[in-house]
């Protein structure tokens, strides 16, 4: 997972070496594997308490329940939850890579799926055959367009990123239920929310619905991967990407080497809002259903690219796996019901797995004296 | 007339919370912790109370039950924070990660419990705080009504909390050194101040003020407590940085975003500014929209704690 050492031959020098002991200080697989044991067991503890019968029960559903209670439909529900949360770890993976704190995962979520959505339902002028692509290119512009001012203002005036990203949030939030409302041919009042996508706007199904019947899944997967895959290029095999590593890691030897910091840090965010956008279109897009809703709360799955990013320790495919992971773990608590245990616990604990692996420093350090100890003891 | 009563009074409401989390959050800052964990603090705090209040409504009711339930509100703000602090400080966390840990944990938490308690989430209870009039000063002209009529003990709190956080901070030793710590702790630490426990110290007050904070926004607002403190959190966060990280600038700055709250509720009813015409969530926006602006004006000559959010290592140079 440490994909800096899988570049040998490139040897990019001593940067990437900083950049490796760095990446591996916030985190490792290592961390990443401890933070969900301590995670998992910090739930089990919950269900203990609550219900000491159904505990085990109940803690079976959430480790094994995505896999078995559903069948082939359970396993395509699991990828479908993990389409828009890869997204938004995508994008703040992307953003932790270039040093970025990109928090305002929720704005630029909501900006994005109201431009597909907004294209969806009244570009009815667009041919059938590309009017999702279009609808996804919309996504992604608006969501990059709502990183803009973050970048703009951290390369420019050094303001914070975490904080101006909080502001976008809920500028944007707001802004996307004003829009909704006062567009007659979006908003449906009845339902106060926006309606529905006409069926050729929605993303194609790409097969999915063969192997995995009856389930929510569709070409979305397959779009987050290929991207999750073009981020991991270029990231790593791309002279842009080094650069906006670089800038992470010291804007001003990244100056003083000949790069344009100011632009890197504002193509970082850009980037980072993009996929946070697009994130958006997957999910409503979806053809399962979803409706934007005008209510004043932030989008969830915008928070969700935070614990999906921490655990995939920021690589794009590691961020894959973590989307997945968690999606598992979610479709396994709502089995849980039938235990009556309430499906929250998940939440309770992908948080507690969050709050682990913000000092997996410790865990990394713990590993290496037992490693280190045993080592002494083979001498 | 009665609408400027209206306005002022509603604006209270929302006011006092956001001025207390905000100063919640200065002492934090200002030890050097950042603590984006305050919206989950504030659902933590209002949680616990509200179950209080909930559990206990038939043996205490009026201003002292409403104290009682401000106590745990506060303990309970306080307790969670330790998790923040326990990473920051001890574990030298990225503290917006550990933030966000706690920001997600507290509804979790909340709607679990309640649901595991009584089926559902929303917890429900009476409302029998509210002073309709305060005897005498309640009857003084113009005044009277602004300050006194249909009012709630907590705005007269955080009238003191406001006052006693600012003396507290600049005018006793515990406050030149939490500031030092937020500012240059290896200078705090050279002369013999303990980093870490000041920091602890702001973390604690801030989660405190924070737990407080949520029950003092739920109590005026609703009677039915749903795992949300709506977003107040991280508008207390824009208050801070819009006070400048100064206490009584931090006031105005609440005041400012609460009658932008109050209007944005409740425009339609007041003609002027129905003629207006604007929509409501312009005026929602108009808090963040504010702070953005404040701080590309201020990024130059920013007056924020210049070690916030840097982790304290001894050995650093």
């Amino acid at each position: 997972m440490d994909d800096n050492k899988s570049t040998p031959g490139k040897s990019p020098g001593r940067w990437n070496r900083l950049a490796d002991f760095r990446l591996d200080a916030m985190s490792g697989p290592a961390g990443s594997v401890g933070a969900i044991v301590v995670g998992l067991l910090f739930g089990l503890i919950i269900l203990y308490i609550s219900n000491p019968d159904k505990a085990i029960d109940g803690f079976l559903c959430i480790l094994t329940g995505g896999l078995t209670r559903g069948g082939l439909r359970g396993v395509g529900q699991v990828l479908y939850f993990a389409t828009p949360i890869i997204m938004t770890g995508l994008s703040v993976g992307f953003a932790f890579k270039t040093n970025l704190f990109n928090i305002g995962t929720p704005g630029q979520y909501i900006m994005g799926a109201y431009a597909a959505v907004l294209v969806g339902v009244t570009g009815t002028g667009i041919p059938d055959s590309i009017h999702w692509v279009v609808a996804l290119l919309a996504a992604c512009v608006a969501g990059g367009l709502w990183a803009v001012l973050p970048g703009v203002l951290k390369a420019f005036l050094n303001v914070n990123e975490v904080i101006s990203c909080i502001m976008m949030n809920y500028i944007g939030m707001y802004l996307v239920n004003y829009l909704i409302i006062s567009n007659k041919s979006l908003y449906n009042q009845l339902t106060s929310r926006t309606m529905a996508v006409p069926a050729e706007a929605n993303i194609p199904k790409m097969g999915l619905n063969q192997i995995f019947p009856n389930s929510s899944v569709n070409g979305g997967i397959i779009i987050a991967l290929v991207l999750a895959v073009l981020m991991y290029i270029i990231l790593q095999k791309t002279k842009f990407g080094y650069e906006l590593k670089a800038c992470g890691f010291n804007r001003d030897a990244s100056r003083y080497a000949g790069i344009n910091e100011k632009r890197s840090v504002i193509l970082s965010m850009v980037i980072a809002g993009g996929l946070a956008g697009i994130g958006g279109a997957l999910f409503y897009l979806a053809g399962s259903g979803t409706y934007i809703d005008v209510v004043d709360v932030l989008a969830e799955a915008g928070f969700d690219g935070i614990p999906v990013a921490l655990l995939g320790l920021s690589n794009p495919i590691g961020v894959v796996l973590a989307g997945i992971f968690i999606a598992y773990i979610t479709v396994g608590g709502t089995y849980m019901q039938l235990y009556s245990f309430v499906p929250e616990i998940i939440d309770i604990i992908v948080s507690a797995i969050i709050y682990f692996s913000a000092f997996a420093l410790i865990f990394r350090f713990l590993l290496q004296r037992i490693a280190g100890r045993k080592r002494g003891e083979a001498q | 007339m009665s609408y400027v009563f209206f306005l002022f009074q509603q604006t209270m409401y929302f006011t006092i919370p956001l001025m207390v989390v905000a100063l919640g959050a200065l002492y934090s800052e200002r030890s050097g912790v950042i603590n984006i964990a305050l919206e989950g603090i504030m659902v933590m705090g209002a949680f616990v109370s509200v179950l209080f209040i909930h559990t206990f409504e038939g043996q205490l009711s009026g201003q002292a039950m409403l104290l009682a339930a401000l106590a745990i509100a506060a303990a309970s703000g306080a307790v969670f924070s330790l998790l923040h602090a326990y990473a920051s400080i001890h574990m030298k966390a990225n503290q917006v990660i550990s933030g966000t840990a706690l920001n997600m944990m507290a509804p979790a938490f909340a709607i679990y419990i309640a649901r595991m308690i009584q089926g559902v989430q929303q917890i429900q209870f009476t409302n029998t705080f509210r002073i309709e009039k305060v005897p005498v000063l309640g009857d003084i002209p113009f005044l009277g009504p602004l300050f006194f009529q249909k009012a709630y003990i907590t705005t007269y709190l955080g009238v003191a909390i406001l006052i006693l956080a600012a003396t507290v901070m600049y005018k006793t030793r515990f406050g030149l050194r939490l500031r030092s710590c937020g500012e240059h702790p290896q200078a705090a630490d050279s002369v013999g101040i303990s980093v870490y426990k000041m920091r602890y110290a702001g973390t604690l007050i801030s989660g405190a003020l924070a737990g407080a904070g949520g029950l003092i926004f739920i109590v005026p607002t609703t009677v039915n407590f749903n795992a949300t403190v709506a977003g107040y959190g991280f508008l207390a966060l824009a208050v801070l940085i819009f006070g400048q990280w100064k206490p009584y600038r931090i006031a105005l700055a609440a005041l400012f975003f609460g009658f932008m709250k109050t209007v944005s509720a409740a425009y339609s009813g007041i003609p002027l500014l129905a003629d207006l015409g604007i929509n409501s969530y312009f005026y929602k926006m108009i808090p963040y929209i504010a702070t953005l602006v404040v701080l590309i004006f201020s990024s130059k000559n920013s007056q924020a704690p210049k070690a916030e959010g840097i982790p304290y290592d001894k050995g650093a140079r």
